[in-house]
C-alpha cells in the first residue's frame, strides 16, 4: 500500500530547503574542522607526541583535575538545582542570573578573578589554612586548576539539574512525604533515583567542559610544564613553539574525548548539553 | 479516626480557600463533590499538610495536627492520575509506607502479600510503573495509600479515566474497604453515580465553602 501525502506548495518546499540548506551549512564545518585535524596528521606523529613525558603528564593531569572537578560540580550542583528548580524564595531572580555568569564572562576574566580573590585578605588566609592542610598552596598549583574548571564547568552542571528537576513531578515527593518520609527521606529515595539522567548528564557535561577549560586555568594556574600544564595548555604551548604536529595531535585527544563523553551520553539516553 | 475541620484556610499561589468547616466521623466514607476548579484537590492537600494551614485548627482521629508534618499525620493520599514513582517496583510501591513507618520486615512483607492479593497485584509485583495500565497504575496508588494503615484516606478522584469493567471492580473494592470501617475515606469525585454509590457522607465544596448535603 503506498503513502500519498497532501502536496506541499512552492513557498513550503523553498521554506524547508532554507532551512535545511543552513542547518547543512553547519554540520559541514564542524565535521570539515574535524576532518582537517585528522588528516593534518599521522597515527605515528600523534604516538610520538603522546609519549613526550610532558605531554604524558598533561594527559594525566587533566584527566585527574576534570574528574575531580566534575564530581565536585555534580555534589554542588544537585542541591543548588534541586533548591532553584522546587523552591520560591525572595531574590531568586537576581540569584538565578548570578549562578548562570561564569556560562556568560570570558574565560580570561574568569581566571583573573580568580587570581584577584586570593590576592585578598580572606583569599590569602584560606591559601595559608590549605597549604597548611595539605602541604600546597593554591595560586598556579594543582588544586588551582580543580578551582578554575569548577567555576565554569559547576555553572553548566547547575543548569542541567536546574532543568532536570524542574521537569520531574512535584506530586512524587509530596505522596512520598504523606507516606512517612521526611523531606530528606523524600529526595534521596524518590526525587534522587528518578533524576540519575539527568545527575549523569550534569557530570558528564561538567568532565567534558572541566576537561577544555583553558582561560581560567591559563590566568589562575598558569602553564608550567610538568606542573600546571593540562591539555588546552599543551595545544597553547606546542602553538607557540611553532611545533604544530603536536599541538593537532593533542587537539585530537580532547576532540575524542568530547564525542567519546557524548557518545556515551547519547548511548545511556541522556541529553548532555541539551 | 475522624476528620475535623474548623474554619481552615489556605492559599495555594493567588487561589485562597476557606475558611472551610466539616466534620467527618469516624470509619464514615466521605464524597466531596464541586466544579472544577472549586479547591477539592487544594482541600485534600491541605488535610494531608502538603497546603500550608493559614487559620483555622484541624484534627484528624481526634489528634490536633495543625502543626503535624505530613509524615505524622498517619493519611493514606491518593492524588489524581496515581503519581507512581517511576524508579520503583509495584512491590517496592507497596512496601513503601510500611518501609518508612519503621515496621518490621516479617510484617512489612505480609501486608504486601496481603495488599497484593486483595488487589489482584500478584502478577504485576516486579513491574515498573511505566508498562502498566491505567487500572493497573490506579490499583498500585490504592494500594500504596493504604499499605501504612492510614487513619484517614484522602482520594482524589481514584476511578477517573478508567474503562468500565475496572472501574466497576475498583468500586467493588472500595465498597468493601467502606464496609469494614477500619478507615475513614474522603473521596473526590464529579460522578453523582459513584457518590451515591460509595458515600456514606457527602459534601459539596461551593464559592469556598464545604457544604454536607447528606
Amino acid at each position: 500500500m503506498s503513502a500519498t501525502r497532501p502536496a506541499s506548495s512552492a513557498g513550503d518546499r523553498v521554506f524547508f530547503a532554507t532551512l535545511i540548506g543552513l542547518g547543512l551549512t553547519y554540520l559541514l564545518l564542524v565535521v570539515a574542522m574535524l576532518l582537517a585535524d585528522a588528516s593534518f596528521t599521522t597515527l605515528p606523529a600523534i604516538q610520538a607526541a603522546l609519549a613526550r613525558p610532558e605531554i604524558r603528564h598533561a594527559f594525566g593531569l587533566s584527566f585527574i583535575t576534570a574528574t575531580i572537578t566534575a564530581i565536585l560540580s555534580v555534589w554542588f550542583a544537585v542541591p543548588i538545582g534541586y533548591i532553584m528548580g522546587r523552591r520560591q524564595f525572595p531574590g531568586k531572580a537576581l540569584v538565578d542570573a548570578v549562578l548562570d555568569i561564569p556560562i556568560v564572562l570570558p574565560p580570561m576574566v574568569i581566571g583573573l578573578s580568580l587570581l584577584i580573590l586570593f590576592q585578598t585578605g580572606a583569599g590569602k588566609q584560606l591559601e595559608a589554612g590549605f597549604k597548611a592542610a595539605f602541604g600546597v598552596g593554591i595560586t598556579y598549583e594543582v588544586p588551582s586548576i580543580v578551582i578554575a574548571q569548577f567555576a565554569v564547568s559547576c555553572a553548566f552542571a547547575i543548569r542541567t539539574l536546574r532543568v532536570t528537576f524542574d521537569q520531574l513531578d512535584p506530586r512524587c515527593e509530596e505522596v512520598a512525604r504523606t507516606l512517612g518520609c521526611s523531606s530528606r527521606q523524600a529526595f534521596w529515595h524518590v526525587v534522587l533515583p528518578s533524576a540519575w539522567k539527568g545527575v549523569l548528564s550534569a557530570g558528564l557535561l561538567a568532565w567534558a567542559r572541566a576537561l577544555g577549560e583553558f582561560g581560567p586555568v591559563l590566568v589562575f594556574s598558569g602553564a608550567t610544564r610538568m606542573k600546571t600544564e593540562v591539555l588546552p595548555s599543551t595545544v597553547f604551548l606546542e602553538l607557540s613553539v611553532g611545533d604544530l604536529e603536536a599541538a593537532v595531535a593533542v587537539s585530537l585527544v580532547l576532540v575524542a574525548a568530547a564525542v567519546g563523553c557524548l557518545l556515551l551520553g547519547r548511548l545511556l539516553g541522556l541529553k548532555v548539553g541539551r | 479516626m475522624s476528620l475535623r475541620l474548623e474554619q481552615c484556610s489556605t492559599a495555594v499561589g493567588t487561589f485562597p480557600l476557606g475558611p472551610i468547616s466539616m466534620d467527618l466521623p469516624s470509619g464514615a466514607y466521605g464524597v466531596l463533590m464541586g466544579r472544577t476548579g472549586s479547591g477539592k484537590t487544594t482541600l485534600l492537600e491541605l488535610i494531608a499538610g502538603l497546603a500550608p494551614l493559614m487559620a483555622g485548627d484541624l484534627s484528624i482521629a481526634g489528634q490536633a495536627s495543625n502543626h503535624l508534618r505530613p509524615a505524622d499525620r498517619e493519611i493514606g493520599y491518593l492524588p489524581q492520575d496515581g503519581v507512581l514513582f517511576d524508579t520503583m517496583t509495584v512491590e517496592e510501591h507497596l512496601d513503601f509506607a510500611p518501609r518508612f513507618r519503621g515496621w518490621p520486615k516479617a510484617r512489612r512483607q505480609e501486608r504486601v502479600s496481603e495488599l497484593a492479593e486483595r488487589l489482584e497485584l500478584n502478577p504485576l509485583l516486579m513491574r515498573m510503573p511505566a508498562g502498566l495500565s491505567g487500572g493497573e497504575r490506579q490499583r498500585v496508588a490504592l494500594g500504596r495509600a493504604l499499605a501504612g494503615k492510614p487513619k484517614l484516606l484522602l482520594l482524589d478522584e481514584p476511578l477517573s479515566a478508567l474503562d468500565e469493567q475496572m472501574h466497576s471492580e475498583l468500586c467493588r473494592y472500595l465498597e468493601s474497604l467502606r464496609d469494614r470501617g477500619d478507615v475513614t475515606v474522603l473521596h473526590v469525585t464529579h460522578n453523582p453515580q459513584e457518590a451515591d454509590r460509595l458515600g456514606t457522607h457527602r459534601f459539596r465544596l461551593e464559592d469556598g465553602q464545604v457544604l454536607a448535603t447528606s
